[in-house]
């Protein structure tokens, strides 16, 4: 159990952080002595962090789905031809700025949430489809002809013998994905979607730096305990599918 | 029984395997010899359809290949190949578990035949069945391999160089021990390799292959008494023959047998029943002896075996 303890402490102290801001005001006030406001009121940290987290957690859903559908697919006997062309589509989401999907995607959705949502996943496709295909293709040949030397069929292969070995590398892709949309979703403020980029946002249009910090700070923290999750979630994969190797 | 007839494979314009018949019967072991790259593995993954052959007609006791589903087909048949390709996140009873498990065994019935299967190729179930391959030694591994394959009692076995990665002591104990079981089990094998003293080991027929031919398709006295061509003349060695000859035979073939075994004297020194003439010829050079008594695996004494009736009738 002691594997969880750091994400939820760092759960913890995020949701005290975000519930108990005003109490750093005294902190702030000493930063920015000539402003009236240093706290940001407009909406409350926490309803901003469960919108950020709801936009990072349903993109990351969508997003590894179809990376992972996209990954076996192209791995399989009947998608090998396809396989250049789903890392392209996957290199194009990472290539395109998510400022440029966000410009394009608003005439389209409109202001709010959506624009941001088709961005976000969008740019966190490469990472995990990058790490389904070198897992997938990690796998030891001999491994997968004994599988199905033995009768599996292939779809039992893929189910009890590809995905656990490969889990582990495509659990690191959603990491690497996910630890980066927490940033990128930020910018989703710019276009109505309410996230933790709001106090950055207001912060720079009216020259407060107080607001720009306390954004900037709940977003590094809520970086920092998702990636701490994963690092939890990473040990126990260990210890369940690849004893031997965990310490 | 395995049926082969005039069984071509292709890859792309390339020939693999060239219109080969055999026939391999049931309870033997059949032995597929050659080089790489001669068609001996394309060949035995013909026979589970890993590959499917391009001409000709595949039978497995009397059933075409192509007409059956292949999964049922590979799950009668066990399997084993080089490198062990034993599934690193599932421990060793799990291993070899796996194919009663995808029939759907009852668990007591699979914990039975692993514990089983764990003392027949000499694994001690307190110390490995709960360890992982990549904890196992090469040759621990390639019984699990082998243990995995027996699992469902299957009729068939292949096995695709399933020593060829070990080192020389240990392959032979694995040799050793798979005639030890196929003495029990009796299934239907197709061994494939590229050593030649494996082969006549183990084989009950050896079939020697190059290019994509079958060259010659026979016991292994025959292959050595009368290679069918140049080729099969080099492969079993020219120089060395009659020695080789004489690792087929055991000493219990040559041996004077009184009708009763009788209790050895103390400290006496002599052979195994089971020895093979080469090495009761090389023991009794070395030590110097014109004749010697033989002893069976109960440690009575058999029989005596002279020098001079290993060298006259041996090979």
């Amino acid at each position: 159990m002691r594997v969880w303890l750091p994400p939820v402490m760092l759960t913890v102290l995020l949701c005290a952080l975000s519930a108990g801001m005003p109490a750093l005001e005294p902190l702030f006030e000493w930063m920015q002595p000539d402003k009236q406001n240093v706290i940001y009121e407009r909406e409350s940290f926490l309803f901003l962090l469960q919108n950020h987290l709801m936009l990072v957690v349903i993109s990351a859903l969508v997003g590894t789905v179809a990376a992972v559908a996209g990954g076996i697919f192209a791995t399989r006997p009947a998608g090998r031809d396809f396989l250049p062309l789903v890392s392209q589509i996957a290199s194009i989401g990472q290539t395109f700025p998510p400022v440029a999907v966000l410009a394009l995607a608003v005439p389209v959705l409109g202001f709010g949430e959506a624009p941001i949502l088709v961005a976000l996943i969008l740019y966190g496709l490469l990472p995990i489809l990058r790490n389904t295909l070198a897992g997938l293709e990690g796998v030891d040949a001999t491994v997968r002809q004994a599988a199905l030397g033995m009768g599996m069929s292939p779809f039992q292969v893929l189910l009890q013998v590809e995905l656990p070995l490969a889990g582990r590398v495509i659990l690191a892709g959603i990491r690497t994905s996910v630890t980066i949309n927490i940033a990128t979703a930020a910018i989703g403020s710019t276009i109505g979607a309410r996230t933790l980029g709001d106090p950055v946002i207001a912060g720079l249009v009216n020259g407060n730096t107080a607001y720009v910090l306390q954004g900037a700070i709940l977003i590094g923290m809520l970086a920092l305990t998702v990636d701490s999750l994963f690092e939890a979630a990473e040990r126990v994969w260990d210890r369940r599918f690849l004893p031997q190797t965990a310490g | 029984m395995i049926e082969l007839k005039n069984v071509t494979r292709r890859f792309g314009d390339a020939v693999a395997v060239d219109r080969i018949n055999l026939t391999v019967e049931t309870g033997e072991v059949c032995v597929l010899v050659g080089s790489s790259g001669c068609g001996k593995s394309t060949t035995l993954r013909m026979i589970n359809q890993l590959l499917p052959h391009s001409e000709g007609q595949i039978l497995v006791d009397g059933n075409d290949v192509t007409a059956m589903n292949p999964e049922q087909l590979r799950l009668n048949m066990g399997y084993v190949i080089q490198g062990t390709g034993l599934f690193p996140h599932w421990t060793v009873a799990r291993n070899i578990a796996m194919v009663p498990q995808l029939l759907k065994w009852p668990r007591e019935r699979i914990d039975e035949r692993v514990h089983e299967l764990l003392t027949l190729l000499d694994l001690d179930q307190a110390t490995h069945a709960n360890k992982y391959p990549q904890q196992l030694s090469g040759g621990q591994a390639q019984r699990v391999g082998v243990a995995r394959a027996l699992a469902a009692n299957p009729n068939i076995l292949l096995m695709d160089e399933p020593f060829g990665a070990l080192d020389a002591i240990t392959r032979e104990n694995l040799q050793l021990e798979m005639l030890r079981i196929q003495s029990q089990l009796r299934k239907t094998t197709v061994f494939v390799t590229h050593d030649i003293d494996e082969a006549l080991r183990l084989a009950t027929r050896i079939a020697v292959m190059d290019q994509g031919r079958i060259i010659q398709h026979d016991t292994p006295e025959n292959i050595l008494r009368r290679p069918a061509s140049v080729f099969v003349e080099n492969l079993v060695g020219k120089q060395d023959r009659g020695l080789k000859l004489m690792s087929l035979h055991t000493v219990r073939d040559l041996m004077e047998a009184p009708p009763q075994p009788r209790e050895p004297e103390p400290g006496a020194d002599g052979l195994k029943e089971d020895d093979s003439l080469r090495v009761a010829l090389s023991i009794m050079l070395w030590q110097n002896w014109s004749q010697v008594p033989v002893f069976n695996a109960d440690g009575q004494e058999t029989g005596t075996i002279t020098r001079d009736r290993i060298i006259q009738e041996g090979a």
